[in-house]
């Protein structure tokens, strides 16, 4: 799960890491109020998950409360690449001596020292482009979980990356709680890009990215608050409701799969036979009847989709209560034009073939192998758009 | 023979009294893997469907009946302590199940357990099969049965599917491993891949991968210099949208590496046979055994 950049703010002024002074504002009168109390020069910044919001427009400073309040009315509701804008962070702009790069991440190609630390006195550009022209610009250290974050690793940081000596200080102790901030939070990814020296002489982090890991989202409570659901289309709203693995794509032929990977299969099987995938829905292990009818009730409700296809290999999951579900799916949602092309194997699949044929619905299409299906499905669906 | 897991393997089900263990086991008993002791904490001395004793920690079960593998149940918020638990009772292949362990957690278990030179499966797999000889998992015994084809898989239900395409077509597996989809997983390709070749029974390894990260590119090319045997492999995921999530947190795009294709194009280069269906690969690998 990612984090707002307000909110990676409020989780690092948890951690004791300096960030500037400032609040998050959804009007532009609520902006400008915020910067009345914040006094003299503020940046404006839109809170978007996706990176180079700046070249697109989307951070401004301003000198008085009416700029900031003017400011944010061009910010609030842009398009950024393809992310509405529906809230700003208004922050105390300060004076920038220089600026760095730090980051802290989960890297599972180093299993063994599993968390990869980062550096580089190259702040406040695109990181990703360093990494490709000057590699030697960014200082690495893999660590340990069960060692921990040890000076050394910070000196390895400190002066692999040639952060100024001025700064050694200030960038160790911000290092020091961003790698706390990732192992006590659960962070996947811990990202400071820049982080400034002030002309005080103080470190501050001007930005902040953070990800969580969602599996450890049991130990801390308080994140699920934070999950912008706005953000979410319709089909993908409703199946986070239901607690379903759906993710919405462009194409005509609606797909059910059990287990990620055979899920994944089917999409490019049914791109091998000529259609384009609607969707990617893993109804996972054990699935049952009522699985099963709401993931069909979610894909059908997406009206560029002309035919289903449920692709099932029982293995905890019963191909009986399968059918089940797609018999009451049917019910439930009355009238329904798509055809479902369903194929069954594995456990219990001979007891849910046989309950697909006794229903003997208009709807359904039984198919005998994976390959089979795909192309029926593919088929139907060019047939429907004509 | 097969490797890791066979008819003298002594297993103990780590939460063999909870729903899901009780299922599987029951399932594994049936297939004939020798199930020796069931663990969970507050039902020692209790015996497990009248037949099984139930120990209150590993330790107990490795020193009253000898346990030396263990297959874990347990919920994913105690499923690393589960695993630390295993090690340090001194089993030497440990197999887990569970889903949804925090990667932290995993970063943490997987130098420990690395160290103590033990064998771990998983987590967020379906386990291991020997066919014919002992199942330690959820793969469904009933889908193969004994033969040349070594098989190892970061997926689940697309394993049983490659699997079964396999067999009903009469060729059958020597041992056949999911390695888990997560981004830490205790065993990768490349282990899988060195027991394999030094099995003699084993005459073709198939290999099932899926997007993210650079596990598939390692293999290939450990394979072409250490494997002397055939290889098909089989990747899913060349329609995943590069960032989106599918499931499992490893199966993350990131760039172009960890693509579909570019793990596709590795094994190819490499001179191995990439099936684009689950059924192309069975076909290619019962070809690579007749």
């Amino acid at each position: 799960m990612d984090l707002f950049e307000y909110q990676a703010k409020d989780l690092f002024r948890k951690y004791g890491i300096p960030v500037p002074d400032g609040k998050v504002a959804s009007s532009p009168k609520q902006a400008g109020a915020i910067a009345t109390k914040l006094g003299g020069n503020v940046v404006v910044k839109a809170q978007v998950q996706v990176g180079g919001r700046g070249k697109a427009g989307g951070i401004k400073l301003a000198s008085t409360p009416a700029e900031a309040e003017s400011v944010a009315s061009q910010i609030l509701g842009m398009d950024i690449k393809g992310h509405k804008v529906r809230r700003v962070l208004v922050e105390r702009a300060g004076d920038i001596k220089s600026e760095f790069y730090a980051s802290f991440l989960l890297d599972r190609s180093e299993k063994n020292r599993a968390v990869l630390g980062m550096a580089s006195a190259r702040g406040g550009v695109d990181i990703e482009e360093v990494a490709a022209t000057e590699p030697e610009a960014i200082a690495r250290v893999s660590v340990s979980p069960l060692v921990g974050l040890r000076p050394y690793h910070i000196r390895a940081l400190l002066f692999g990356a040639g952060i100024p000596a001025e700064a050694h200080k200030g960038v160790g102790s911000l290092l020091e709680k961003m790698y706390e901030a990732l192992v006590s939070g659960d962070g996947a990814l811990v990202e400071v890009n820049p982080m400034a020296l002030t002309g005080s002489g103080d470190v501050v982090a001007l930005d902040a990215k953070v990800s969580i890991d969602d599996n450890a989202a049991f130990r801390h409570p308080d994140l699920e608050k934070l999950l912008d659901v706005s953000a979410l289309d319709k089909q993908e709203r409703a199946a986070k409701e239901r607690g379903l693995n759906y993710v919405k794509l462009d194409g005509t032929v609606g797909i059910i799969g059990n287990g990620a990977g055979l899920t994944m299969s089917t999409l490019d099987v049914v791109a091998q036979a000529g259609g384009t995938p609607a969707n990617f829905l893993d109804i996972g292990g054990g699935a049952n009847a009522e699985t099963m009818a709401s993931g069909i009730g979610v894909i059908l409700s997406d009206r560029k989709v002309k035919s289903l296809l449920v692709n099932i290999f029982g293995g905890i999951t019963r191909c009986d209560l399968v059918a089940q579900g797609i018999l009451e799916a049917l019910q439930q949602l009355g009238d329904v034009k798509a055809p479902i092309v369903v194929r069954l194997d594995g456990t219990n699949a001979e007891e849910g073939r046989k309950i697909l044929q006794d229903a003997n619905h208009p709807n359904i299409v039984p198919s005998p192998t994976m390959l089979d299906a795909a192309a029926e499905a593919v088929k139907l669906a060019k047939k429907r758009r004509h | 023979m097969s490797i890791l897991l066979n008819e003298e393997t002594k297993v103990v089900v780590q939460g063999i009294t909870g729903s899901e263990g009780t299922f599987h086991t029951r399932r594994n008993v049936a297939y004939g893997t020798n199930v020796v002791a069931g663990v969970t904490p507050g039902k020692g001395g209790q015996k497990w469907d009248d037949s099984v004793p139930v120990y209150d920690t590993v330790d107990e079960a490795v020193r009253e009946v000898g346990a030396n593998a263990s297959l874990i149940f347990v919920p994913a918020r105690f499923a690393a302590d589960a695993i630390f638990e295993a090690a340090d009772a001194g089993v030497g292949l440990i197999v887990c199940i569970t889903e949804g362990i925090p990667v932290l957690d995993m970063a943490r278990v997987y130098p420990y357990v690395q160290s103590r030179g033990i064998t771990l499966i998983g987590p967020n797999c379906p386990g291991l099969i020997s066919p014919g000889k002992a199942n330690m998992g959820i793969i469904p015994g009933e889908i193969t049965g004994p033969g040349p084809i070594g098989l190892v898989s970061r997926s689940g239900t697309l394993t049983y599917q490659v699997m079964y395409e396999m067999w009903t077509r009469g060729v059958g597996q020597s041992t056949c491993i999911g390695i888990g989809g997560d981004p830490i997983v205790g065993t990768n390709f490349i282990d899988v891949l060195g027991r394999f070749a030094e099995d003699p029974e084993t005459k073709a390894v198939v290999l099932i991968g899926e997007i993210g990260g650079d596990d598939e590119e390692r293999a290939a090319s450990f394979a072409k210099e250490n494997v002397d045997k055939p290889i098909v492999a089989y990747v899913a995921g060349f329609t995943a949208p590069e960032g989106k999530r599918m499931g499992h947190a490893g199966a993350i795009v990131s760039g172009s590496k960890g693509t579909a294709a570019a793990k596709a194009e590795a094994f190819e280069s490499m001179g191995f046979r990439v099936g684009r269906s689950p059924t192309e690969t069975a076909l290619f690998a019962i070809e690579a055994v007749r």
